[in-house]
């Protein structure tokens, strides 16, 4: 067992897990954040993102014992005064998504991407999120809510 | 839980790793950004005993321009790589390609030589590799060796590195004056693996072709490169029916495999349109950098 001290959502947080624990189930399982979904476990879905040290990066693709250390954002770290973030109320006044499984991975990549750029156009957005699976909605609504944020982070 | 069991040990120092890589040999794998082997963990498909996790180890991190080559270490992460004008002032053909790696968030923990040593024939780098015939910088307990990119790649997830050795640093030639160049490939969503991609590129002098570089990925194995159409193109100018004769030469002995994302005949059919229009692009940018 590996003892793992990290910061996420702003807070200090510490456990003790195996080596081969993947930085999501410890996520999920020893820090009680089950924002995070996992769909395929392999690196192919993106419901499992998470934002670490800026980046947006897979949490089932990476052990816990790596992020020690490190500045992890769940999807609970967005809403922290219970207030969405400018980009979850766009998806929600855009109907962005149905379900709710793949949510978290969306939102967290596009949050990422729309940090690093704030001016994308539906293309780059398009490409960005392509790496993530929703069996609902057909994507459109994704996009149209994430082109919202966009627009509305421009007008503040 | 997911992965199997399996020791761990995170080394300071790239001796440390060395050190653990002469104790334990094939028992252990290197463990890089692990976009690939952590889905190899949690698929069964891959069972060491230790994984050796080279993430600690900052030495090998970094991009550096020495005379003729860039020097690009084996832990530099995809989006590093991505970022850096060295590589896009000088490597072209890599910096092309790079954005084509997977997707945004694999490259934020992929690394340039976990992809080349885990030598997936599908994918981008290998190819770029070949093309550019990338030197390969190992390091055992006895010393350092540099592999060519083409000993490199031996088979299906295999190369010539032994298993007590790590790869360090991987050397791509710096690209010269009126040097032209495509990453292009077919896939059934950006950022999947290619069922066909190809690594072009072309150097332009006074309007003549001086050299060519041709490199499949999904075809075979291995990254395939087509050296006969290579031949058949230096010395000739640019034009549509040199190369289309150029794609006819490259797939003509290809043999790719057929799976569920495509036939071995409609690879091979999509190979020779990649060639056509890779080496029409190349051509034009070489034009525009001259």
């Amino acid at each position: 067992m590996a003892d793992i001290t990290l910061r996420v959502n702003g807070v200090t947080r510490s456990g003790s897990a195996e080596a081969r624990k993947t930085l999501a189930d410890f996520l999920r399982e020893d820090l009680d954040l089950t924002g995070t979904h996992l769909g395929c476990e392999h690196g192919v879905c993106g419901a499992c993102t998470v934002i670490i040290d800026g980046r947006a990066v897979r949490s089932c693709l990476m052990l816990a014992v790596q992020a020690a250390g490190s500045e992890v954002t769940t999807i609970e770290g967005l809403a922290p005064d219970g207030e969405m973030s400018t980009l979850q109320q766009a998806m929600w006044d855009s109907h962005s998504f149905q379900c709710g499984f793949c949510t978290p991975g969306f939102v967290m990549q596009a949050t990422a991407f729309l940090s690093a750029h704030p001016d994308a156009d539906e293309q780059q957005i398009r490409e960005a999120l392509s790496g993530n699976i929703c069996r609902c909605t057909g994507y459109q609504s994704i996009i149209e809510g994430v082109l919202l944020a966009a627009e509305r982070s421009r007008q503040v | 839980m997911k992965l199997p069991e399996v020791e761990y040990e995170a080394p300071a120092t790239a001796a440390d790793a060395i050190d653990l890589l002469a104790e334990h040999q094939d028992e252990a794998s290197v463990l890089a950004g692990g976009q690939s082997l952590i889905p190899l963990l949690a698929l069964r498909l891959a069972r060491p005993a230790i994984l050796i996790d080279i993430n600690g180890l900052a030495e090998l991190s970094g991009v550096s321009a020495t005379d003729g080559f860039v020097a690009v270490g084996a832990m530099t992460r995809e989006y590093v790589a991505e970022e850096s004008q060295v590589i896009a002032g000088s490597v072209p053909l890599l910096a092309a390609a790079l954005p084509q790696i997977g997707h945004e968030a694999i490259r934020s923990r992929g690394t340039i030589g976990g992809s080349l040593a885990h030598a997936d024939p599908s994918a981008e780098l290998p190819a770029v590799a070949l093309a550019l015939d990338a030197e390969f910088v190992v390091r055992s307990g006895s010393g350092e060796r540099v592999i060519r990119a083409a000993e490199w790649f031996e088979g299906f997830l295999s190369t010539s590195r032994r298993a007590d050795e790590l790869l360090v640093e991987v050397r791509f030639p710096a690209a010269t004056q009126g040097t032209g160049v495509t990453f292009t490939e077919v896939a059934r969503r950006h950022g999947d693996f290619a069922i066909v991609g190809l690594a072009a590129s072309l150097t332009l002098a006074d309007g003549a072709i001086g050299d060519a570089r041709l490199a499949f990925a999904g075809v075979s194995d291995v990254p395939v490169r087509a050296a006969a159409a290579e031949r058949l193109l230096v010395g000739e100018r640019p034009a549509a029916s040199l190369f289309a004769e150029a794609a006819r030469v490259a797939t003509a002995d290809l043999d790719p495999p057929t799976d569920l994302h495509g036939s071995s005949d409609y690879r091979k059919k999509v190979a020779a349109v990649l060639v056509r229009r890779g080496l029409q692009a190349a051509a034009d940018n070489a034009g525009e950098r001259q």
